[in-house]
């Protein structure tokens, strides 16, 4: 009951908080798709490339995001920019790049070797091939990719709170700090709960992006 | 008029130098259909697949309506070629109509005419554009992708048709069918076809000329006729079969071999079309005993009759002029 009170009590703040978490979760994942993306696709051309590529980014993703955070302070506090929004941002944005591009990677390498051969003999250019053929052929798998790095990065923002990068982190951390389980639950309901709708949201657009007849990913 | 001049090449494989194709000269005159036979690896695809540069050549020319293609970019030649593959190659993410209109749109024929094409095409091949226009290929059974993948290959009007294994990937009855739709659609659109088939059926039935492949040599290029009548080496010979006389029979129709006899009275025996082929006219000889089959015209009248006699008569018969006469000619005539 006192979880139901606190949400009528506080619901300017779960928003405004709410809204923040998205805000920094969709600029990280923004940068990370246009990233992400070309890189995907450029590495297709090289297979030693892509493979180190790949390694590399799964070495940032065992990074425990704290100890990312913390690496970042002494970087950007070169910039004065130690603590908050923009180290929040760079390490959502490094724990997204793996997801996106491995996906794009691996649709574009997948795509049926007939259907390139029918792309070369109908005369397009290899770029046309890229954007008419392989890129619309892979974007259900481009975006099961971003859909996975969102969803594990609305997580892994709350903990972004530590370092002043607000968003729904800040109310687990003063639920912590206040030794308060109200508050503790009331963050992390909302965070799981906006994980579960952007999710959903993300399924629908990954479906509507996939060719009719053609198996989803 | 697709012309090939000493086309070879060479693949590198592990440092070994395999020859896939050694220096092939044919000529396929305007309007004809050519099928390039021969068992898996013998060169035939390599061939067909230098034309449109899918495979760039190690040397030799193509020329297209005498013009020299390596004048041209890889791009634009194609555009010029229609092609059509045994995978069919309908781009999954793009309607049936985008499909059909690809080359159009990237030669840049303004949308209307371009999509006006696409639906006389589907019409020409007894799709309904008002049903199969807006649908996607997964929504096509599999004879229905092959023809579009065939129409697809026609709207940008190319002369010139490559075609890999095209009714490959189809069952044999529908195969039948999309062979003999095709074969009526050429009567009347005149391309000339490279065509590589693996089956001596299908290229009897289909070809105006057959070039037959063995490790990468082209060895007799000739009329199905004096192919499947005079192969030229042991290899041909068992290539097209120890039946091969049987295989002939299907160039002929009862009208090459009957008896002119409009007396011919209607007994017991069978009556068949002039435009009957002598493998069916055979057939129909053999199970039903008959001495003898009585040839129709048109309008079912009786213009005389063939038995096994006729037919073998005409199987005795030396097959048409040889191919280098009838170049020469048709040079002449061009």
């Amino acid at each position: 009951m006192n979880l139901i009170d606190y949400f009528l009590q506080n619901q300017d703040l779960v928003l405004m908080r709410t809204f923040e978490h998205i805000a920094l979760v969709a600029c990280a994942v923004g940068l990370a798709i246009l990233v992400g993306v070309p890189t995907g696709v450029a590495i297709t051309q090289n297979k030693l490339i892509a493979d180190m590529v790949l390694y590399l980014g799964s070495v940032v993703i065992t990074i425990p995001s704290i100890a990312l955070f913390g690496l970042m302070i002494p970087i950007l506090s070169q910039i004065g920019q130690g603590i908050g929004y923009v180290p929040a941002v760079i390490a959502v944005f490094l724990y997204a790049l793996l997801p996106i591009v491995r996906n794009t990677y691996t649709a574009i390498t997948d795509v049926d070797p007939a259907l390139r051969e029918a792309a070369r003999g109908v005369g397009m250019s290899a770029l046309q091939r890229l954007y008419k053929v392989e890129i619309p052929l892979s974007l259900p798998v481009i975006m099961a990719g971003v859909r996975s790095a969102v969803v594990i990065n609305i997580g892994v923002m709350a903990i972004a709170a530590y370092i002043g990068a607000g968003g729904l982190g800040s109310i687990i951390s003063r639920g912590i700090s206040q030794s308060d389980p109200v508050q503790i639950f009331a963050g992390a309901i909302t965070v799981s709960v906006l994980a579960i709708i952007t999710d959903g949201a993300l399924f629908l657009l990954q479906k509507k992006v996939t060719p009719p007849g053609q198996a989803s990913h | 008029m697709i012309k090939l001049e000493k086309l070879t090449k060479i693949f590198d494989s592990y440092g070994h130098q395999v020859m896939a194709a050694n220096q092939i000269d044919m000529e396929v005159p305007s309007g004809e259909i050519c099928v390039l036979l021969g068992p898996s690896g013998c060169g035939k695809t390599t061939t067909l697949k230098m034309i449109n540069r899918i495979i760039h050549p190690t040397s030799g020319k193509v020329y297209i309506n005498g013009e020299d293609t390596s004048k041209l970019c890889d791009t634009e030649l194609r555009r010029r070629i229609g092609y059509v593959i045994q995978q069919i190659g309908l781009f999954p993410n793009m309607t049936i109509e985008d499909n059909i209109c690809v080359v159009p749109d990237l030669l840049g024929w303004p949308k209307a005419q371009s999509r006006k094409r696409a639906k006389e095409l589907l019409e020409m091949v007894a799709l309904d554009p008002s049903v199969f226009l807006k649908r996607y290929p997964a929504q096509l059974s599999g004879g229905q992708q092959q023809r579009v993948g065939v129409i697809r290959a026609l709207a940008a009007d190319a002369p010139v048709m490559l075609m890999d294994e095209p009714f490959g990937a189809i069952d044999p009855i529908n195969r039948e069918i999309i062979q003999d739709e095709f074969l009526k659609m050429q009567q009347e659109l005149n391309k000339t076809i490279m065509f590589v088939s693996h089956d001596i059926d299908e290229a009897v039935k289909m070809a105006d000329k057959i070039a037959i492949f063995s490790q990468g040599e082209l060895l007799q290029f000739d009329s199905p006729d004096r192919i499947l009548a005079n192969p030229i080496n042991e290899f041909v010979e068992n290539f097209v079969g120890a039946d091969r006389a049987i295989k002939r029979l299907r160039l002929f129709t009862a009208a090459d071999a009957l008896v002119a006899d409009a007396t011919t009275s209607i007994g017991t025996e069978p009556v068949v079309s002039l435009q009957t082929s002598l493998t069916d006219a055979s057939a129909m000889l053999y199970s039903s005993g008959a001495e003898r089959l009585c040839c129709v015209d048109a309008d079912n009248r009786i213009v005389g009759w063939l038995g096994h006699q006729q037919i073998a008569a005409r199987l005795a018969q030396a097959p048409q002029a040889s191919m280098e006469k009838e170049a020469l000619s048709c040079q002449k005539a061009c």
